[in-house]
């Protein structure tokens, strides 16, 4: 049986967030007094929290790009793909929550092609349970499509709550946790940057732009993350042996006809050259000249 | 002749810049499609009526005012469950909204509940027949997507700053509507607002960005970015992501492909060497200069104007210029 209630933090300290330092991962952790737990088992026999964790396959970030042959795609060839760098972090969220508050489970899931097999196992080397395919033929941009697929399998899955990247690094949308929650009618916080959950509640820090903004919500509940929440753990050799015995489960995913379609890629415009003025101070007054009369600015 | 709704988004009951945008793009898709009516829908907590002329001005025909005093806060559900009812009752080609924050939570909300199709992020839009084609940066602003929705009806964002604000005046007519769920029960409450500080400049807003990398050495000496920021005047200031997650400056300072991605019209980048990660942050900027000591560092490759040298003697002596520069109109 699944209940919501349990206790992550002794120290809640919220706004100021003293007891989340575990989870937070800022650089300052040891200033803070330790996470403290307490999982009420007397009270909620057989309590257990269930998140899902959302996943992408997306290209490491750093690479070259060039347009497919086809032009209306990326050229793949030579690219390293691994957990999208969102999704990784929610990964550890995730995983932090667990480890935190006791029994648990975690389960990733990823809507593609076979490909994504390799980008769910890293997620269970890194510590999640299980997984999900929900198999494609080929990945898209309709992310409604998606969304409608996640919440079909998410439905009846039990889960307290379900954790995504705030957007992917290829199709930087930002569209599928959001529709997925809309679509299952729970709590959504999209771009977390702090996140706790305790008392079957959650409360969450969003930056908007020169504001940040504290949420309070009721589980069960979708929450996008964004950086700086947690680094991501790197998989021990325990864990990917591990995560070889792990059962990794393909359903076809139902994606329906996809009304966002690809009609072309290509690479943006160049700068002009770079140019370099002057060396040192001498140059200031030549800087001030080109911006005044030339990039009219100042 | 397609009608087309926007958010006209608002802190507290100040229309934000990238209202102006939204409601321009808007009129701008109308126009070029026959001139159909552009909507904007606004919820405020009270003074929705005010907000006409600013919205007329910019091309809006009808604004739609939505007041419930728990829209002083961004009253998700709510505000998702009102532009969606407002789609549905009356035939519009098209649901628009900035790609801010809140907008970013907004659009796929009210698409789900539409069952539109949805793209975000929109640099360009274009009605062709039947389908509506957007482009659509992607990987991090290294390749640029043309995207096609089919659909009677789609969802779009748009990119803060793709769509500058333009003027296209109007009398507009103000329509006042009912929030479709209660603002003030939503499953999701704010709890706090917690100010960047006052009379802070937000980085999507500026004109001028004054940005500092690792080359200023030492947190303290970000002071001579914020002095340079102070001598434009009409500048904020931004950071890598190397100084942010040094806690030099706050997480939400960080310009680059993970952090705020940014075009203003000067971007000046202070010791910062240009890694990839942070030029795919800013290099749509429309004027860049660069202050670095070494003269091999990328974002010497990118800038319009680069001076080769220590930051912390060309910074003030750059900050005294443009003092004297203002002063001298």
């Amino acid at each position: 049986m699944t209940t919501r209630l349990f206790v992550l933090s002794a120290v809640s300290g919220f706004p100021a967030f003293s007891g989340f330092s575990a989870v937070s991962g800022f650089p300052a952790v040891s200033a803070f007094p330790p996470f403290q737990v307490i999982f009420i088992s007397a009270c909620l026999p057989g309590s257990f929290v269930k998140i899902a964790v959302c996943l992408k396959r997306t290209p490491d970030s750093e690479s070259r790009f060039k347009i497919a042959a086809n032009g209306a795609a990326i050229d793949e060839s030579g690219l390293k793909f691994d957990i999208d760098d969102f999704a990784s972090y929610a990964v550890e969220v995730a995983l932090q929550i667990n480890e935190k508050q006791g029994p648990g489970e975690t389960v990733a899931f990823a809507v593609g092609p076979d490909a994504v097999q390799e980008t769910l196992r890293k997620a269970m080397s890194m510590g999640v349970d299980r997984a999900v395919q929900l198999k494609t033929d080929a990945s898209t941009y309709d992310g409604l499509a998606v969304a409608k697929a996640l919440a079909a399998e998410l439905k009846a899955g039990g889960f307290d709550l379900i954790l995504f990247g705030k957007h992917a690094f290829d199709t930087s949308g930002g569209i599928v946790g959001t529709a997925t929650a809309e679509l299952l009618g729970v709590a959504c916080v999209t771009a977390a940057s702090k996140l706790e959950i305790a008392n079957g509640k959650g409360t969450a820090r969003r930056e908007l732009e020169g504001v940040a903004e504290i949420d309070e919500f009721a589980l069960p509940a979708v929450v996008t993350i964004d950086e700086g929440i947690a680094r991501p753990r790197y998989p021990s050799l325990k864990g990917i042996m591990a995560a070889k015995k792990k059962p990794l489960e393909t359903k076809p995913a139902q994606l329906g006809q996809p009304r966002v379609t690809v009609k072309g890629m290509e690479l943006p415009p160049d700068r002009p050259p770079g140019r370099i003025i002057g060396e040192g101070v001498a140059a200031v007054p030549e800087l001030v000249r080109l911006l005044r009369s030339e990039a009219k600015v100042l | 002749m397609p009608n087309i709704l926007v958010f006209a988004e608002t802190r507290g009951s100040a229309l934000r810049k990238v209202a102006f945008e939204v409601v321009s793009a808007a009129r701008a898709l109308a126009d070029a499609n026959g001139g159909g009516q552009v909507h904007a829908l606004c919820a405020v907590p009270s003074g929705g009526a005010a907000l006409a002329e600013q919205l007329g001005k910019h091309g809006a025909d009808v604004v739609v005012a939505v007041e419930h005093p728990a829209f002083a806060n961004y009253a998700r559900e709510s505000v998702a469950a009102t532009l969606a009812e407002r789609a549905r009752s009356s035939r519009y080609r098209a649901v628009l909204v900035g790609f801010s924050a809140q907008g970013r939570d907004l659009a796929p909300r009210v698409a789900a509940k539409l069952d539109a199709p949805v793209a975000a992020d929109a640099t360009e839009i274009r009605i062709a027949g039947d389908s509506v084609v957007v482009k659509h940066p992607v990987y991090a602003n290294k390749v640029i997507a043309t995207l096609q929705l089919d659909g009677p009806l789609v969802v779009l964002s748009t990119r803060p700053g793709a769509f500058p604000a333009k003027e296209s005046p109007r009398t507009a007519a103000v329509e006042s509507l009912a929030p479709a769920s209660d603002p003030g029960s939503e499953k999701v409450t704010v709890k706090e607002m917690q100010e960047g500080g006052k009379g802070k400049i937000d980085l999507g807003d500026a004109p001028v960005i004054i940005a500092g990398g690792r080359g200023l050495k030492a947190s303290e000496n970000f002071k001579l970015v914020e002095d340079l920021a102070a001598a434009f005047g009409n500048a904020a200031v931004g950071a890598t992501r190397a100084v942010t997650d040094d806690g030099w400056r706050p997480h939400s300072d960080q310009i680059g492909q993970t952090g705020r991605q940014v075009s203003p019209q000067l971007y000046v980048a202070v010791g910062i060497s240009g890694a990839i990660q942070h030029l795919a942050g800013m290099r749509s900027s429309k004027t860049i200069v660069a202050i670095n000591k070494d003269k091999e560092a990328p974002i010497f490759k990118v800038a319009d104007y680069g001076i080769v040298g220590d930051v912390l003697e060309v910074v003030p002596a750059l900050t005294q210029a443009v003092r004297e520069a203002k002063a001298s109109g």
